[in-house]
């Protein structure tokens, strides 16, 4: 049953959403603000929020110390890399298990799920030795490697959801009609598909641009991405926090711009009304 | 051309066998109605015949043509599903198409067609929009829509009005009649209601758990039911049955009145029962009367829209002596 929604309700679930909604952002505006102060203001008390003397002096100094550009693209050939090499072995998995399922479908999926259970620190040793020793260590090689299977999971059960709600109806419609096995996938498959791998790509390269645990324990300088980039700057030489925040932002700025465009695919359903 | 022969089919699913061996002749033009309760075996057996599922055992044959082993895409047939399952990314002038562009038809072909299509369905206005779009009646139509512009051997339909409000269903169902008999192609047409089977069918196919229980005309089925599981399926309201003495006295097991063909009177009659709930339809007047020694379940009775007759009146029931089926312990008719 429908409730009513009465102006006063309605006030208070917007005040509410708005509570949340900065509280969850505060700190990450925090950190842009203080990207602009000079250090001392960073440290200030009480702080001020946008009455100190705005400066691009971090960020000039964050830009000479490091190499920002090898950074980022670190980032990018290493969450795309891994996206899509993942997406390459997920999308048939997936297919399988939600259009031909066995008898042990539901525990394949259990079990992929159950492997992102287990801190990862438990398997950093054996996997540190390992690239070691195949002189994976602090390559982009690598990082695309151990990200894939760690996003692995994610991305089949990702996928599964969507294509299990493509309703088996309308490509037993499509062969009704007359359509091949390639003219259903070119034609019906693939458009009621699209969307569904859209959202999982753009997810799981924000997964990927922001993972900091292997990313950080498993390069030192050349493959290093934009998460190691910021880590550098939290070096306990002195207090850095402008610079740290300078940092951070150029950090997380792409992505952030990424997820505010795509937001539309993200969250967008599969389906249409076409049944029922 | 849509003859549809089946011989000795069988499906299981798994250790669970759905349809046993089966044997069913349909004749090319012939409107044939599969019906029976939920879980029957209906939609399994539609799906046999559109090659959406494979046979266990047993051979189907289209047009004289071995279909056994054919991909649904080969056999010529058009289904519409009871969830109309259209492409949701497509407009409606492109889910009508699809069929005709699978066929390799050319574009002004296609559109010629599609018109066509549109213009008997009422869908013109629509063309351009996405099923999304529209009601359910609608997108029932460009369902039926997509399978007549290729000229199929036969149409199946799987429930194709049960997501519909009585109303619309009613419209629906003479739209359907209508289209079978300008285009008079062989139908077959699933459905759980009786009421549908009766007002459309040319010939009903009773099932149940699989089995064929009875095939023949409407009224076959409704004057010489082969057993009671056909003689109270149906009908509506459902057939009187009564066991014991009274059936006895017929030398029968059970024996079954139709309400239509029981009278009822206040001072005299047969039966003598008492008056319990009455359902007024306005032309017909449903009641049902208790009568304790005869059977346990209420007898439904039809009487005329104006009768004068309350819940708690003592009434006297004379059925049709022409009109009463016997049968035997096994359920059997006894002619
Ligand atoms: N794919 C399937 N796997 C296992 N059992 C099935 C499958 N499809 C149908 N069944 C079973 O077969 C029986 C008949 O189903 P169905 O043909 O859908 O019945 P109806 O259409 O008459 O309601 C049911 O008991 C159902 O559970
Ligand atoms: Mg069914």
């Amino acid at each position: 049953m429908a409730r009513a929604v009465t102006p006063a309700r309605k006030a208070t679930v917007t005040v509410f959403a708005w509570g949340v909604g900065l509280l969850i952002f505060f700190p990450i505006l925090w950190t842009i603000l203080t990207s602009f102060k000079t250090e001392a203001e960073a440290i200030a008390s009480p702080p001020s929020f946008v009455g100190f003397d705005w400066t691009l002096e971090n960020y000039s100094t964050v830009m000479e110390r490091s190499n920002y550009f090898l950074h980022f693209l670190n980032s990018v050939v290493i969450s795309v890399g891994s996206t899509l090499i993942g997406l390459l072995v997920a999308i048939p998995a997936a297919w399988s298990m939600a259009f031909v399922p066995g008898k042990r479908t539901k525990d394949v999926l259990m079990w992929m799920l159950s492997t992102k259970m287990l801190p990862p620190v438990g398997v950093l040793i054996p996997i540190y030795l390992i690239f070691r020793d195949t002189g994976l260590l602090d390559t982009r090689t690598g990082l695309v490697i151990v990200l894939t299977l760690i996003n692995l999971p994610i991305i089949v059960w990702m996928l599964y959801t969507y294509f299990k709600e493509i309703p088996v109806d309308i490509l037993e419609a499509a062969r009704m009609d007359g359509a091949s096995l390639r003219a259903e996938i070119i034609y019906v498959l693939t458009p009621m598909a699209v969307p569904g791998i859209a959202s999982t790509l753009l997810l799981n390269i924000i997964l990927a641009w922001n993972e900091a645990f292997w990313t950080l324990n498993l390069t030192a300088a050349n493959a290093a991405p934009l998460t190691a980039f910021i880590a550098s700057y939290s070096s306990p030489e002195g207090l850095f926090y402008a610079k740290l925040s300078a940092a951070s932002t150029m950090a997380i700025a792409p992505i952030l711009i990424m997820g505010w465009f795509s937001q539309k695919q993200l969250v967008r359903g599969l389906t249409f009304g076409a049944v029922k | 051309m849509g003859r549809i022969i089946l011989e000795q089919v069988t499906k299981s699913f798994g250790d669970v066998n759905v349809i046993p061996p089966l044997d069913l002749e349909i004749e090319d033009g012939e409107f044939v109605v599969f019906v029976g309760p939920s879980g029957c075996g209906k939609s399994t057996l539609l799906r046999l015949i559109a090659g959406l599922e494979d046979v266990s055992s047993g051979q189907i044959s289209i047009d004289g043509r071995a279909a056994t082993e054919l991909p649904p895409a080969k056999r010529g047939l058009a289904m519409v599903f009871q969830s109309y399952a259209l492409y949701p990314h497509m407009s409606v002038r492109k889910n009508i198409s699809f069929p005709l562009k699978m066929a390799g038809l050319d574009q002004a072909e296609q559109n010629k067609r599609v018109e066509a299509a549109a213009k008997v369905l009422n869908l013109t206005d629509y063309l351009d929009r996405r099923p999304g779009q529209l009601s359910g009646g609608q997108r029932q139509r460009v369902a039926i829509g997509r399978a007549i512009v290729r000229e199929p051997a036969a149409f199946l339909f799987d429930e194709p009005l049960s997501n519909l409000d009585a109303a619309l269903r009613v419209n629906m169902r003479l739209e359907i009649s209508e289209l079978h008999n300008s285009l008079e192609t062989t139908m077959i047409y699933v459905t759980h209601d009786q009421v549908e089977a009766m007002t459309m069918a040319d010939k009903i196919v009773v099932l149940r758990a699989g089995h064929i229980e009875q095939v023949g005309t409407p009224l076959d089925l409704y004057r010489n039911p082969r057993n009671l599981f056909v003689a109270g399926f149906i009908g509506s309201p459902k057939m009187n049955f009564i066991e014991g003495a009274e059936a006895a006295k017929h030398n029968a097991a059970t024996i079954g009145i139709r309400p239509e063909h029981l009278s009822i009177s206040k001072s005299e009659g047969q039966w003598k029962g008492t008056v319990g709930v009455s359902e007024h339809l306005g032309s017909d007047t449903f009641l049902h009367v208790h009568a304790k020694d005869l059977t346990s379940e209420p007898i439904t009775v039809r009487s005329d829209g104006e009768v004068d007759i309350h819940h708690g009146d003592t009434v006297f029931l004379s059925p049709q002596d022409d009109k009463i089926h016997r049968f035997d312990k096994e359920g059997l008719r006894i002619s």
